[in-house]
């Protein structure tokens, strides 16, 4: 199992076209993905559903924990890791 | 009794018409208690399917219509089709004894009203693509998937028009579009300019008041709605129409003859074509060859690339329809933002500076060769040429030449039919390029700028974010000059050069490519007639002169006004 905690830094949160590429890049993996926004107190969802990662309301600066699971979850999580730290590579 | 509206004008042109009001297909939902709950299950399953394929066909449409930030909008919308949490809550409520329409109805309800509850705007937003989306297949399930019928001489108004909505329009008989909320940019904008009929957007909620069958005047230049108008505005305004439709006759009348300037210098006016019908439309507006065919419209949207033959057939019925014009083929311009499902990019930090086009195709001889035979072939008796998208280095032009030329032999070996004596050239899209072509130039036998890349790579600007869209104005002397000294490098060495950006099209930026010595313009189809009478309505020294002030200018804007200025005083 792979943990981890990111602070999303991207101007609009989660949300609209960074969420999109969010959901993509975890459809990605085999592995189980699940994400929980921590500022909020969430309970974790899973990271492949457009629908749940919207409603975790992660807006600029919240914190998020990420737990993957399956034969490819390094992989998984790096990339994922990426993807925030890298605030989308600027593109959003 | 006559009353004015004013909105935000988006696409330039007058109309007169009837109104309608856009109204979603009506239905119930049904009550019936399911008697098969697994039967009603699948008749789920396929209409989400179907929704899923409608959405994809859609946004392939759109992404020829107006471009592919749009499309993305129904991509997105096709994610919720399939998103686990939504498709489990429905099949929950099946199980619970709700039929398929409601208990998909309810699923969408219930994340719909959860996003919008969130205290974020933009994911407020959301929940009307999850009703959509929602909506869409309800009607699936329902065969209830009317297409809006319109009477000729329709104004349509709308709150906001979404792409799929538009899509499946009968565009011929509306006149004009006016929405009471959206921006120059909005969809409607761009469907509106692309469709060549005036629109005025972001006119406010009262344009939702005006009851269908009202009369309007539309002036699309000047952001104005004029509902029962007196018969003094309306002699005024037909006497206005009668003006603009003759002008437009005069450029239809002359389409097809060539774009001359009063002192005798020719330009080549040419379309922008990504699709057979694009190719039938391009001649009826007088186009004089192809300047660019975007050879993607055979690779989207499907699971494995077209094997030869199938591309064989569809570039030779384009090929065949402009019998001996010239067609300029751009290879497969795939990666970036037009993902294809069976070639795996990984992952792009920043998809327009990664893999994508050339790249992708100096990977993949054996499928880029593969379409090179093709076109070779269908080019047969016709004056076929070909151009590479997203070259950066000579390294790459040679490679992509060499391959070229293994293609030929490959057919020549095998005494194959082809296309003889074919052009070879290059885009200019990435500002290394433009500082190198005088190295570059005797390499190719033409070149092609693609204004759009070239200038979101000059500006570090990405073309599809709108709050860097102020820096992506291909009109500054930065890309002017980058312009300028390609058509210097390439002339020195007797080869042509083209633009096939929307730059080529823009009134504002025609006289200034005029005056840059550029060979041949490539646009959308509907702005050939006038891009061609503004032409012969320019000298070339005149031009050359405006051109020659422009570089030494501070920015876009300065450009701009000087080009009115300019336009003013001729």
């Amino acid at each position: 199992m792979q943990q981890i905690k990111l602070q999303v830094i991207n101007e609009v949160g989660l949300h609209a076209r960074p969420a999109s590429e969010f959901v993509k890049l975890a459809g990605k993996f085999k592995a189980i993905i699940q994400v929980r926004n921590l500022t909020r107190d969430s309970s974790a969802v899973d990271a492949k559903s457009i629908l749940s990662v919207l409603m975790l309301g992660v807006e600029k600066d919240h914190e998020i924990e990420l737990v993957c699971e399956g034969e490819d979850e390094l992989q998984a999580i790096e990339a994922l890791r990426e993807l925030i730290e890298s605030d989308f590579a600027g593109k959003f | 009794m006559s009353k004015e509206l004013r909105g935000i004008p988006a696409a330039r042109g007058l109309a007169r018409g009837v109104s309608r009001q856009w109204k979603d297909a009506a239905f119930v939902i049904p009550d019936a208690k399911p008697v098969d709950l697994t039967a009603e299950k699948q008749h789920l399953v396929e209409a989400r399917h179907e929704a899923e394929s409608q959405l994809y066909a859609l946004s392939v449409q759109v992404s020829q219509q107006v471009g592919d930030a749009k499309a993305a909008l129904l991509e997105a919308q096709a994610m919720f089709l399939n998103d686990t949490v939504l498709v489990s809550k429905a099949e929950t409520e099946i199980d619970r004894g709700m039929n398929a329409e409601q208990a998909w109805h309810q699923a969408c309800e219930y994340f719909a009203a959860q996003l919008e509850s969130l205290p974020d705007e933009t994911l407020r937003a959301r929940s009307a693509d999850v009703r959509d989306v929602g909506r869409r297949v309800i009607e699936i399930l329902l065969g209830v998937q009317a297409e809006l019928a319109l009477d000729n001489q329709t104004i349509l108004l709308a709150r906001d028009l979404a792409p799929s909505q538009t899509a499946a329009l009968d565009t011929s008989k509306v006149m004009a579009f006016c929405t009471a909320e959206g921006g120059s940019t909005s969809h409607t904008a761009i469907l509106a300019n692309a469709l060549g009929i005036p629109a005025v957007v972001g006119v406010g909620d009262e344009l939702l008041e005006i009851a269908d069958g009202t009369f309007l005047l539309i002036d699309g230049t000047a952001g104005l709605l004029v509902s029962n108008p007196t018969l003094e505005l309306l002699a005024d305004f037909d006497q206005r129409i009668l003006a603009e439709s003759e002008q437009r006759e005069r450029e239809t009348e002359f389409a097809t003859q060539p774009a001359v300037t009063t002192d005798g210098h020719r330009v080549e006016i040419v379309a922008n074509v990504g699709s057979i019908e694009n190719a039938r439309k391009a001649l009826e507006y007088g186009a004089e060859g192809i300047g660019l065919l975007r050879t993607e419209f055979l690779f989207l949207n499907r699971n494995k690339p077209p094997d030869e033959q199938t591309q064989f057939a569809a570039y030779r019925t384009i090929l065949d329809l402009m019998e001996t014009r010239p067609v300029v083929a751009r290879t497969l311009d795939v990666g970036g933002d037009k993902e294809v499902p069976y070639y795996d990019f990984g992952v792009d930090a920043n998809p327009f500076l990664g893999y994508r086009a050339i790249r992708i195709s100096l990977d993949r001889p054996a499928d880029f060769k593969s379409q090179l035979r093709a076109l070779l072939r269908a080019g047969a008796g016709h004056d076929l040429r070909i151009m590479f998208p997203m070259i950066a280095t000579l390294a790459e032009a040679r490679q992509a030449k060499k391959l070229f030329e293994e293609a030929q032999a490959e057919l020549q070996a095998n005494n194959v039919d082809m296309a003889k004596e074919v052009q070879v050239g290059i885009m200019v899209e990435i500002p290394a390029v433009a500082l190198l072509a005088e190295q570059f130039a005797p390499e190719v036998d033409f070149f092609s700028i693609g204004t759009n890349d070239l200038t979101q790579y000059t500006f570090a600007a990405e073309r599809g974010n709108k709050h860097v869209s102020h820096l992506n104005d291909p009109c500054h002397p930065a890309i002017l000059r980058q312009i300028e000294r390609v058509v210097q490098a390439a002339h020195e060495q007797g080869k042509w050069v083209g633009v096939c950006g929307e730059m080529a099209g823009d009134s504002q930026a025609i006289p200034l490519l005029l005056g840059l010595g550029i060979d041949e313009l490539s646009m959308s189809p509907a702005q050939i007639p006038s891009a061609k009478q503004m032409i012969r309505n320019w000298s070339f020294a005149n031009a050359q002169d405006l051109a020659h002030r422009a570089l030494d200018l501070d920015g876009a804007e300065a450009v701009r006004k000087t080009v009115q200025q300019f336009i003013s005083t001729i």
